[in-house]
């Protein structure tokens, strides 16, 4: 493990699960043995809003916000609104957004977040997929798990 | 190890936060006990609400109450959800009374509140600190500097000072659990009230936690023994505890220091930082080269260390969310502080404003996303409610809830908002002053679980002090607290829990204090029949009550859930 931070921006609107994907995310970097830290903001601004949520993992992760100009990765779940957060990538930062899916085959648009995270699945090749799925398992119930499951394929591009 | 002021502190990896292993040692009175002694068997990404459960569960805590309020709402539901004794009050001052009577009773108590509901309880907070408590008592209060979800940036740390309450400050996860099991030690040894500052970014962030179940600690048994001179604040009694408060604040303030506040020096002596909260992991990232003096207890503030920590620094910063509380206090006891700059009183800090206040670049400024603002959900049934009374051409006293998402575009149906229950004693000012046409005009609007909180007294004042023109109020019902994140309240039928509760019927109540006319309507159904009962009562000179009963569709679907499980 190297000292350098990753920094990852989950963007959308209120509902659209971006707190979820960003939770699902957290407990996955945290299992991998890195330190992490989740910020996010409820309430008032939740409904309907713009919301955004940071995540942070590395060997020791100070504050948990992301400076400005420092997101590696930008999760635009609706681009929108949420492609403003642009302005904040680092040089070399990229973008996962519903245009990397193939969105005529997603049964549920609810399962967007779930996508999105098979489609940054792929940018870290050293995670198992177990691992992924083992995080998604824990966080919805098992009614939802299996059309969450093809949501996570479809972003992997395995559908 | 390190003995310094009456406490010792023998420290693993603290830097690590909980990586290894710490122990944490008060010397209370004639004996050192060891407040918190841990091998961390458990890591878990917790977010600083949860994490303030689980401490409150392991430290025993008898009962948790509060009010919903973001950014601290989460704490209760999940001490709950972990199997801790939760309940939701009316509002902050019920829940600080069953908090202080729980403490009184040699139980403990966890009470939860945001920062402005606060100031509701601040009545009983003030004088429990004459009077001291025989359990546990620890309130959370939680701030939102930058106000994401409220409708003030007020600092709690300046409030605890003026109370003579001791305020803890976590700066991460790890801290929130750690201070909240130290706080319920410290508040049974010391017999006094203990505040957990903590903000959005505490509240709401998750961060690695380590801990160790196997420390946990049993409920104490209830007990009460009479102690009149202790607890009836008459003056002849009050007197003499607020000397007993004063002396026992020192002791704190000398037992305590050490197990909180803490020194990193730096080999550079260019620059000091003094920094609390999320505000100091913001400056460590902005400055990892400074030295840094991390206040973990804000009151009572150890001032003469701080300074001397201040002069062996060229210059030296205080970096704080909010009022300029360390700043102000530092500077008048001689500090070698630098006088903050007016500009970072307001909003939240990160990073990029840490490093901008330390560097004195008074052009920093955030970044600003263009943003969609939130608004009434997608079949709000209360849009409805809302069209009638603005077609009326209605001045409109509202008050804080999803509701008060009325002003905004398109419906711009809310004239007023201030501060729960504000809504129905402002439309009664304005009924008073304003001429007859414009005074018939005026209703006031309300939520459910706003009303339970305090709409009460603001019905009985219409009642009693009625105005020439009377009054209507409108109890827009969701039957739920919604904006919080669809909790239960008094009128809902439901406890904390979601087990049955007998529910507090706002009709019922408006009949029985005298309100002359009281009738429901159900605003997605009868938005016309609605509208003409309410024009005909504000031509009329009546105290009327009309409630607009129609449940919030997230709390409906959420109660479905909950059934089926």
């Amino acid at each position: 493990m190297t000292d350098k931070i990753t920094n990852i921006r989950v963007a959308g609107l209120g509902g659209m699960g971006a707190l979820k994907a960003t939770l699902i995310l957290g407990e996955l970097f945290f299992d991998m043995g890195y330190d992490v830290k989740k910020a996010e903001v409820h309430g008032m601004s939740q409904r309907g809003g713009s919301i955004f949520s940071d995540l942070r993992f590395g060997s020791r992760v100070l504050s948990p916000m992301i400076p400005s100009g420092k997101v590696d990765i930008l999760v635009s779940m609706q681009p929108e609104w949420s492609d403003v957060h642009k302005a904040d990538l680092a040089e070399g930062g990229r973008v996962v957004s519903p245009a990397d899916i193939d969105m005529e085959k997603l049964e549920n648009p609810k399962s967007l977040n779930v996508a999105l995270l098979g489609v940054l699945s792929k940018i870290f090749p050293d995670i198992p997929e177990e691992k992924w799925l083992e995080h998604i398992r824990k966080n919805f119930s098992e009614k939802l798990y299996e059309g969450n499951l093809r949501a996570f394929k479809l972003g992997r591009g395995e559908l | 190890m390190l003995l310094r002021g009456g406490a010792c502190f023998v420290q693993g990896n603290w830097e690590g936060h909980g990586k290894n292993f710490y122990k944490r040692f008060a010397k209370v009175g004639r004996h050192c006990i060891c407040v918190l002694s841990m091998s961390y068997m458990e890591r878990k990404l917790l977010s600083g609400n949860e994490a303030i459960a689980l401490a409150a569960l392991h430290s025993g805590c008898s009962l948790g109450v509060g009010y919903p309020g973001t950014p601290s709402t989460e704490i209760l539901e999940e001490f709950s959800r972990l199997g801790g004794s939760a309940q939701w009050a009316p509002n902050e001052k019920v829940a600080a009374e069953v908090a202080l009577g729980v403490a009184f009773g040699s139980g403990n108590a966890l009470c939860t509140m945001k920062h402005v509901g606060f100031n509701v309880s601040q009545d009983l907070f003030f004088t429990a600190a004459y009077s001291g408590v025989n359990g546990g008592f620890v309130a959370v209060v939680a701030d939102d500097p930058g106000m994401a979800s409220s409708q003030n940036e007020q600092d709690t740390r300046s409030l605890a000072r003026a109370g003579g309450l001791p305020l803890l400050e976590p700066s991460d996860s790890q801290e929130a659990y750690d201070f909240t099991r130290l706080a319920f030690e410290l508040s049974r040894k010391f017999g006094s009230v203990f505040i957990i500052r903590t903000t959005t970014r505490i509240a709401h962030s998750s961060t690695v936690v380590s801990f160790d179940s196997s420390t946990a600690k049993p409920k104490p048994q209830g007990d009460f023994e009479r102690n009149i001179p202790a607890r009836v604040m008459v003056p002849a009694h009050a007197r003499p505890a607020h000397v007993r408060l004063r002396a026992r604040l020192e002791q704190i303030e000398k037992s305590a220091d050490e197990l909180f506040n803490f020194e990193y020096d730096s080999d550079d002596k260019s620059l000091g930082i003094i920094a609390d909260g999320v505000a100091y992991m913001h400056a460590r990232e902005a400055a990892p080269q400074a030295g840094f003096f991390k206040v973990g207890m804000a009151n009572p503030l150890p001032v003469d260390r701080i300074v001397e920590f201040s002069k062996k620094y060229k210059r030296c910063v205080c970096v704080e969310e909010g009022d300029p509380y360390l700043n102000t206090l530092l500077l008048a006891a001689g500090a070698n502080v630098e006088k903050r700059d007016e500009k970072w009183r307001f909003g939240e800090f990160n990073s990029d404003r840490a490093k901008a206040q330390i560097e004195g670049d008074l052009s920093y400024e955030p970044k600003v996303f263009k943003a969609k603002p939130p608004q009434l959900c997608k079949g709000c049934p209360h849009a409805f409610s809302f069209a009638a009374i603005k077609e009326l051409g209605c001045i409109v006293a509202g008050d804080i809830g999803c509701y008060t998402l009325a002003a905004a575009k398109p419906l711009e149906a809310m004239d007023i908002q201030i501060c729960m229950g504000a809504s129905i004693g402002v439309g009664l000012g304005l009924r008073r002053v304003l001429p007859e046409e414009k005074a018939r005009k005026v209703v006031s609007v309300i939520g459910d679980s706003t009303f339970m909180h305090s709409g009460l007294t603001g019905l009985v004042e219409a009642v009693y002090n009625k105005p020439p023109t009377g009054h209507v109020i409108i109890v827009v019902d969701n039957s739920t607290t919604a904006m919080t994140g669809q909790q239960d309240n008094p009128s809902t039928g439901a406890h904390l829990d979601s087990s049955p509760a007998k529910a507090v019927s706002i009709e019922e109540v408006a009949k029985a204090v005298g309100a002359d006319n009281v009738a429901v309507f159900v605003p997605a159904r009868q938005s016309a029949e609605f509208k003409e009962y309410l024009s005909a009562r504000l031509a009329e000179d009546g105290v009327s009550l009309i409630i607009l009963k129609q449940p919030c569709l997230l709390a409906a679907a959420k109660k479905l859930k909950a059934k089926k499980a």
